[in-house]
């Protein structure tokens, strides 16, 4: 098997508090990707998803761990070093309404990757621009548009449109249909595989949807509390989940039909992340806790494809 | 059966600077006392905008009601003085909303909120006000009911220190407060996390079975409407475009809109099944397609879409609103 395009080891992000505690937003997250492939990274609000996407692109620095990218460890890499590599990665945000400069054509805003890269010049670029526009399903007529003039669909096809700018390798796609309508979410859905097939891209795919993270990913990965708890193909989380907070997820999907109530999986709230429980740090929630869940930390452990962080998976 | 809620033929317009968005054309619901009622659509249907005029919280101006009215156990809501409509919110209609933050005080606790809310419902009832003692007694009553533990100790806490979930439930107990008949929860469970989601939604069920209340849900999410409501109904730009039973709707639907918005939601329980977009978008409501807003986006429609208004009829054991609605099959 070829060398990952994305391996992350042991990767933290921690912020001080005042009193010397720390919160810890990312704690101690292995993840790998390869070329051409989709991760979704899923789990709830303060989970430290986002803070790994941006912890990944480098757009924050870690506290520890190695960052390898196309065999780089970029993690203590300075902005200056990193300005050439950004070509390679690129990130969708969640709200294309506040993605865009709301002074700026689409032109504009799509052709600024260009300009910053130094690759532009006046006559290639309204050329690569409408290319680009193509690519996601955009007539040439929205290059002088404004964005108040656009749908949040079109929004967010002008937001991959920059972001495909500089050919890159990897994107991360940040909740990338969340503030989006249903019918419009599923147009989006459906132009990203597409998008991916064609380019050969890798997505890192961070969601709360877990049936939109079953639609467009080859792998899942389930964050608790800073920590990846399980981790392997699409098809075996869903349909045999080992972690009880994967399974609790699962459960609390609510199917598009008459459905009756959900019994309501878990009890109580997600912890504070400045305050991680010992052991493991979902025992507190957990209906299979044992005494030795709330003394130690369990590693995600298992054949390759499959790894579950659980004493009693 | 009484007929709690009655809206027939509403329409209400914002005007703003660049003009006049008509944003309900005609709304006819009647809700029943003791049913749940579900109001689904995408943004920019109306829903939200509908189920605040149930409690006149819409600003009028901007607003302006072109036609129609709403009347809350026979009474005209729009024709209420300050007293009724004071009695009306709270005691007739309770709400809560999307965001519980937004609707707390920040710099007051839990508890001088509760207790300003329940000596108002007090006075509104034309009821002796209670003591603050009495109010703050009745106020851990309701944070107990809304199963919050330790209620004694929440009541002097500050909405900064309580979970998303928590806050929701604080809400929810302020909105029975006022012993009310219809609860209107717009959104109630789309700002939090889907683990948190499932225990406000059961709680939500728990109170309208013990208390005999009617619901309106509103929501975008036809799973949380899925699991609370027998009665759907299906709004786009401002219409109704379909009312049935959770069964038929989900089941059998009829309009071509809700169709699509079915179609459109992936579904963990068919990972086969690929979602399909509607194409096109919600149209601009300052300017409203002719005839059947939804026709431009329509797989099925003809020049009659363009010209016509469909009318909500009665097909085949639910309302719709769709001219080809006998040609779409079951």
């Amino acid at each position: 098997m070829t060398a990952p395009l994305l391996q992350v080891v042991g990767l933290s992000k921690h912020y001080a508090l005042k009193g010397g505690r720390s919160l810890r937003a990312v704690d101690g997250v292995d993840l790998s990707l390869h070329a051409g492939e989709s991760l979704g990274l899923v789990g709830e609000s303060g989970c430290g998803k986002s803070t790994v996407a941006r912890l990944v692109l480098r757009l924050i620095p870690p506290s520890a761990g190695a960052i390898r990218f196309d065999g780089r460890d970029i993690a203590p890499l300075k902005e200056d070093a990193l300005r050439p590599l950004r070509r390679d990665m690129q990130i969708v945000f969640q709200n294309p309404h506040s993605a865009l400069n709301p002074r700026r054509t689409v032109f504009a805003s799509v052709a600024e990757p260009l300009v910053v890269q130094g690759i532009a010049d006046a006559a290639s670029t309204q050329a690569r621009v409408t290319d680009l526009l193509r690519e996601v399903g955009l007539p040439e007529s929205f290059l002088w548009r404004f964005p108040h003039e656009l749908s949040g669909g079109q929004k967010q096809r002008v937001c991959i449109a920059r972001a495909l700018a500089l050919a890159p390798k990897l994107l991360v796609l940040d909740e990338p249909t969340s503030a989006l309508d249903v019918s419009v979410q599923a147009q989006i859905l459906d132009f990203l595989q597409d998008l991916r097939g064609r380019l050969g891209l890798a997505y890192l795919f961070i969601s709360h949807n877990l049936a939109v993270v079953r639609q467009v990913c080859d792998r899942v990965a389930v964050m608790y509390l800073g920590r990846i708890v399980e981790e392997g193909p699409v098809e075996a989380m869903f349909r045999a989940p080992r972690h009880p907070y994967t399974r609790a997820l699962i459960a609390s999907v609510l199917p598009p039909r008459p459905s009756g109530l959900p019994e309501a999986p878990l009890a109580g709230d997600v912890p504070n992340a400045a305050d991680i429980p010992a052991g493991c740090r979902f025992a507190p929630r957990c209906p299979l806790r044992m005494d030795r869940c709330s003394r130690d930390d369990p590693a995600l452990a298992g054949s390759d494809a499959h790894r579950v962080a659980c004493w009693a998976a | 059966m009484n007929a709690l809620l009655e809206i027939g033929g509403y329409r209400l317009a914002f005007d703003g600077f660049e003009g006049r968005a008509h944003v309900l054309d005609g709304i006819d619901l009647t809700v029943e006392e003791g049913e749940t009622v579900g109001i689904v659509g995408e943004t920019g249907c109306g829903k939200s905008v509908l189920a605040r005029s149930v409690a006149r919280l819409v600003e009028m101006p901007p607003g302006r009601v072109l036609g129609g009215g709403i009347r809350f156990a026979g009474q005209d809501v729009f024709a209420m003085d300050q007293r009724a409509l004071a009695r009306l919110r709270g005691h007739g209609v309770a709400m809560i909303f999307q965001d519980p933050m937004t609707y707390l005080n920040p710099v007051f606790s839990i508890g001088a909120q509760m207790v300003d809310v329940i000596r108002a419902h007090d006075r509104a009832e034309g009821k002796a006000r209670r003591s603050r003692a009495a109010a703050r007694a009745a106020a851990a009553e309701l944070l107990g009911a809304v199963r919050l533990p330790d209620p004694g100790r929440l009541l002097d806490r500050y909405p900064h220190e309580l979970s998303g979930g928590m806050r929701q439930r604080v809400l929810i107990a302020m909105a029975l407060t006022g012993t009310p008949r219809l609860l209107v929860a717009d959104e109630p469970t789309t700002a939090l996390d889907v683990t948190i989601q499932a225990q406000v939604l059961r709680l939500i069920a728990e109170l309208v079975a013990a208390r005999g209340l009617t619901l309106m849900l509103i929501s975008h999410d036809l799973g949380v409407i899925g699991a609370l409501c027998r009665r759907v109904v299906v709004m786009y730009a401002g219409t109704i475009v379909e009312d049935a039973t959770a069964e038929t709707l989900f089941g059998a639907p009829r309009h071509p809109y809700t169709r699509g918005l079915l179609a459109a939601v992936p579904d963990l329980a068919r990972p086969g099944h690929r979602a399909l977009a509607i194409p096109g978008h919600i149209p601009n409501l300052l300017d409203p397609p002719p005839g059947c807003r939804f026709h431009p986006r329509c797989p099925l429609a003809i020049a009659r879409c363009a010209v016509e208004k469909p009318l909500l009829r009665e097909v085949d054991g639910r309302r719709v609103a769709c001219h080809r609605a006998e040609e779409v099959a079951a």
